[in-house]
């Protein structure tokens, strides 16, 4: 599939803050991608140099095939962004600011009906002749988003838009970025809400400490680096349980342990053997999927550690 | 080029300061009719310029220049700041316009706000005093180089500037004097002869003397020279202001 972002040895010092440390990414078109990470791992340092409102130490970003440097007029053709600030200018109104944002990519006043679109979509119609000023942090969101998208870009950057918003807005943002996903527009999404990510993205890359830490499907990344919970409740269980078992324990209440089993090897065969050979006899046995939570806490920490 | 993407951020910067008109068109027009009106009641009889030219007529290009000269710095300035404090420049940068499109669309605008000033100045002041005209085109001439030098002037303060006191600082202690002490009220030729050869070095005074030979005929120096100084000083400080938007100062960090 052709690809949309490109990042190769992405590079960006903040004094002594390593801010990105050598960041490989490829996107590709049509794609939904989901970029997670901590306060301080480098998602907005990313997207400011796609954007080209921050300048890399060294490596070459492409959107749409467009160097974001050398190329810059063309790669911000293909690109909308979605800034995590509630940014705003207020001497305009809400029409006016979309009018304005359309212009500078050259949009003629034929494209009125997007606009129009855009303010119906994002349920902005019965604002749009509002000074931004008088515009609640939720509906100022709303425009951020119609502003990205005015001069449709091929690819559009959401940069944490959920932050601080209402559930029913959340919903309306994340049904109005699937259609978007639908109807062909690569999305490169950055949440603190996991279960965004969960719900949305094909792909997540998690960053941390400016480098990715991870990077799969979903599916994928459960899979590669994830544990599964799985409680047993034991007969015949004296105080020293097998290795095998103490190796994986969590917890222990009574006749029940719990343990952390690895997706990707046979540990729970060796832990059923280790019992067996240890006459201990298995009464019940549940085992439950980690979530992405989980996953992003324990690659995050990891690393930290 | 991305003509219709310039005309947007021009037109966008004309009517963020029509929004504000009283702030941004009446205050200054008035501020120099209040000169003229004090200065001129005070001095017209004491005062005589180039012979027998009255002190009220030969204030008249002086104020309208000076009021250029303020209003073109403070629009650049003042805008740059203010978008940069409240972020709101991040929608200009995320465009596809380049650093010479942006560079022109704001000092445009801050251009057709300063002229806009001086034409209201010269229109009231006409019906005040009963100004000429000896030399339109210098007038001209003049008045957009000075309004453009001095948006550039202050596009370069306004991408240095972290916040809206630096701007003020650089107005009030660099922008303010020099115009004051360019001529704007006095002819260098009735200052001592030091002070004669410290006003040369001026910019300022270029401007508001090549100005008023437009409406007299008569100057300090020659038009033309002032003509070259001021083309001169714009070409320099305009590759400054690109060399410096290329390298990403301040707005793409």
């Amino acid at each position: 599939m052709p690809v949309a972002v490109s990042i190769q040895q992405l590079h960006k010092r903040f004094g002594e803050l390593k801010a990105l440390n050598g960041v490989d990414l490829k996107i590709a078109e049509g794609e939904l991608f989901g970029l997670l990470g901590p306060n301080g791992a480098g998602k907005s340092t990313l997207i400011g140099i796609m954007a080209g409102l921050c300048r890399a130490d060294s490596g070459v970003v492409t959107v749409m095939g467009k160097d974001v440097v050398r190329d810059a007029a063309a790669s911000r053709r293909n690109l909308g962004v979605v800034p995590q600030e509630l940014l705003f200018d207020p001497f305009f109104k809400v029409r006016e600011v979309l009018q304005i944002q359309a212009g500078y990519f050259g949009v003629d006043r034929r494209h009125r009906a997007w606009i129009d679109e855009l303010l119906e979509s994002l349920g902005l119609a019965d604002k749009a002749d509002q000074n931004m000023r008088s515009l609640s942090g939720g509906m100022k969101r709303r425009v951020l988003i119609a502003q990205a998208l005015v001069h449709k870009p091929r690819v559009l950057v959401l940069d944490e838009p959920t932050a601080g918003v209402d559930v029913d807005l959340r919903q309306i943002l994340w049904s109005f970025v699937k259609r978007l996903h639908r109807e062909g527009t690569t999305v490169l999404l950055t949440t603190h809400y996991l279960e965004e990510a969960e719900a949305l993205c094909e792909r997540i890359g998690i960053m941390n400490h400016g480098e990715l830490v991870a990077l799969d499907s979903r599916a994928g990344l459960m899979e590669r680096y994830s544990h599964y919970q799985a409680r047993m409740r034991l007969r015949g269980m004296g105080d020293n349980l097998p290795e095998p078992v103490t190796a994986a324990l969590t917890r222990r209440e009574g006749d029940t342990v719990w343990l952390q089993v690895a997706h990707n090897d046979d540990q729970l065969a060796t832990i059923l053997a280790a019992l067996h050979e240890h006459q201990i006899q298995v009464l019940e046995i549940e085992t439950a999927e980690q979530n992405l939570e989980d996953l992003f806490l324990e690659l995050t920490q990891v690393k930290r550690s | 080029m991305n003509v219709r993407g310039t005309w947007t951020l021009f037109s966008k910067e004309v009517k963020r300061f029509m929004v504000v008109a009283m702030q941004t068109l009446l205050a200054p027009v008035i501020t120099a009719l209040l000169y003229l009106v004090i200065f001129s009641h005070v001095m017209s009889d004491r005062v005589t310029m180039y012979d027998d030219l009255a002190y009220s007529s030969f204030l008249v290009p002086g104020l309208i220049m000076m009021s250029i000269i303020q209003n073109a710095f403070g629009n650049t300035s003042s805008s740059l700041v203010f978008s940069k404090v409240t972020g709101s420049i991040v929608f200009v940068l995320l465009g596809p316009l380049t650093h010479l499109e942006f560079f022109i669309a704001f000092v445009a605008a801050a251009m057709f706000r300063a002229l806009l000033v001086g034409l209201a100045i010269f229109i009231a002041a006409y019906f005040y005093v009963g100004v000429t005209v000896a030399a339109p085109v210098y007038v001209l001439l003049f008045g957009v180089l000075g309004a453009a030098t001095l948006a550039t002037i202050g596009f370069l303060v306004g991408v240095w500037a972290d916040k809206f006191d630096h701007a003020a600082t650089f107005q009030n202690f660099v922008i303010m004097p020099l115009s004051f002490l360019s001529g704007v009220f006095y002819s260098i030729h009735s200052l001592p002869a030091v002070w004669q050869a410290v006003s040369r070095f001026n910019p300022l005074f270029y401007m508001i003397d090549g100005f008023r030979y437009g409406f007299f005929g008569q100057s300090d120096v020659a038009p033309q020279l002032g003509v070259g100084v001021m083309c001169g000083a714009l070409l320099i400080l305009g590759i400054l202001t690109l060399v410096m938007l290329r390298s990403g100062y301040k707005l793409r960090t």
